[in-house]
């Protein structure tokens, strides 16, 4: 889905947590997520952390979708 | 007795050569050309018509030659179709490969052709519900194709079991099927096995192999965030409660989309999740933990980016084919380029 959307032209960031297998399939601009049932908020954390969490990877996201990458990236994360 | 249908081209209709490849579509009762050989190898089959079409007129008036040869076809009883083959022949294999296309998603029949592996029609057409069987390289291997062709034709006539697409020699068509061998190590025996033999470094063959990658040039960055509209899309499988598209929860050939405008973050009264490809407590619970609208909410009243736009796409990534998914993302791509969005934000699980 990811590329199909990329094909069109539309940039488009993949925030998951099987980095690895994102990578095999083509994804050009990837965001680590935490896990697969909960990718942006772990449940056993306090709300504050898991809203703090989510807050900056979706930023990373952001930012993502405006940088000038020239290949695969997998942009880092703070928290 | 079954009825048949076969496609071939000027040349193989004995029409002539290049100088009648605009030769507009025929049909005739009876065989003509390779349609004499067909007949021979099938069983309990009989091949009524043939239709005989210039590969140019298919070429470049494809919707005309169609729309023609669908009215040919529409008061004939059929139960399958078949054309070519094309071996490497590229503008006769597109051809056989659109007509195949068309005849089986209109009428809902089997349709099968011949093609060799080079041929363009074998990437254009091999991912949809038509059967393509691995041609020779030219008419010196016509017998060859013609039987595997109708060797197939009469196990489905007769309802005879499938096998997988390698086994019955036509291109894997991205599908998978669960079978039941009636001999032969079960599972675990020959996952087991395989394990041992790529520990030991010997070859071994997978039973679900990847297709190859294709490599996407990478989209320019949006230029300015703060006046951007971002989407959010997701294979998390979120859903409205009721699941109103009804979105399969494993092996999905559906999407939806929902309406986000006015909602500052996915409410769990609302939002669930349908996957069933992993624990979904912890979506339930918070929804935004797998479509983070809460987050992206807060950049978009920052100004950080211009705006969320309206609604979000979803699906479900599990047991989903890779042919599947791509057919959803062409169509949830559609949408969003026709929408304006300027950015996308997948969200997997």
């Amino acid at each position: 889905m990811v590329k199909e959307i990329e094909k069109t032209g539309l940039p488009v960031v993949h925030m998951c947590n099987l980095v690895p297998i994102s990578l095999t399939v083509g994804t050009n601009r990837i965001v680590p997520t935490i896990s697969i049932p909960y990718p942006l908020g772990d449940p056993a954390a306090p709300q504050e952390e898991q809203w703090k969490l989510r807050y900056h990877r979706v930023g990373v996201a952001l930012d993502a979708l405006a940088a000038d990458v020239k290949e695969q990236t997998v942009f880092k994360v703070k928290i | 007795m079954k009825k048949g249908i076969l496609y071939i081209n000027q040349f193989f209709g004995q029409i002539g050569g290049e100088e009648m490849a605009d030769y507009e579509p025929e049909i005739r009762e009876g065989l003509v050309g390779p349609a004499t050989f067909l007949q021979q190898q099938l069983k309990d089959i009989e091949i009524t018509h043939t239709i005989i079409c210039g590969d140019n007129f298919m070429g470049s008036r494809k919707e005309e030659a169609v729309q023609r040869i669908m009215g040919f076809l529409q008061d004939k009883e059929i139960d399958i179709f078949f054309a070519g083959p094309a071996f490497r022949a590229g503008r006769y294999g597109v051809a056989c490969g659109t007509i195949c296309h068309e005849v089986n998603q209109k009428l809902n029949i089997p349709a099968i052709t011949s093609m060799n592996e080079e041929n363009p029609g074998v990437e254009m057409f091999r991912y949809t519900d038509i059967y393509i069987f691995k041609g020779g390289k030219s008419a010196a291997q016509m017998k060859e194709d013609i039987k595997a062709m109708a060797r197939f034709a009469n196990k489905l006539v007769h309802g005879e079991p499938l096998l997988p697409a390698a086994e019955e020699g036509y291109f894997g068509r991205g599908k998978r099927h669960e079978i039941y061998p009636e001999d032969g190590p079960m599972a675990a025996d020959r996952v087991v096995d395989m394990l041992l033999k790529k520990l030991r470094g010997e070859p071994f063959q997978t039973e679900l192999p990847m297709p190859k990658t294709e490599r996407i040039p990478i989209a320019p960055p949006i230029k300015d965030l703060s006046r951007a509209t971002i989407a959010l899309v997701t294979s998390g499988g979120i859903v409205p409660h009721e699941n109103p598209d009804r979105i399969q929860s494993a092996s999905a050939t559906r999407w939806g989309k929902y309406d986000i405008a006015g909602m500052d973050s996915l409410s769990p009264e609302i939002f669930k999740t349908i996957h069933a490809g992993y624990d979904p407590n912890a979506a339930n619970e918070d929804p935004n933990r797998v479509v983070p609208l809460d987050a992206l909410r807060a950049y978009e009243k920052e100004g950080k980016i211009g705006k969320v736009y309206d609604y979000f796409y979803t699906t479900v990534g599990t047991g989903t084919t890779q042919g599947e998914a791509a057919r959803m993302g062409r169509e949830i791509a559609r949408e969003l380029l026709e929408a304006g969005v300027d950015g996308v934000i997948l969200t997997s699980t």
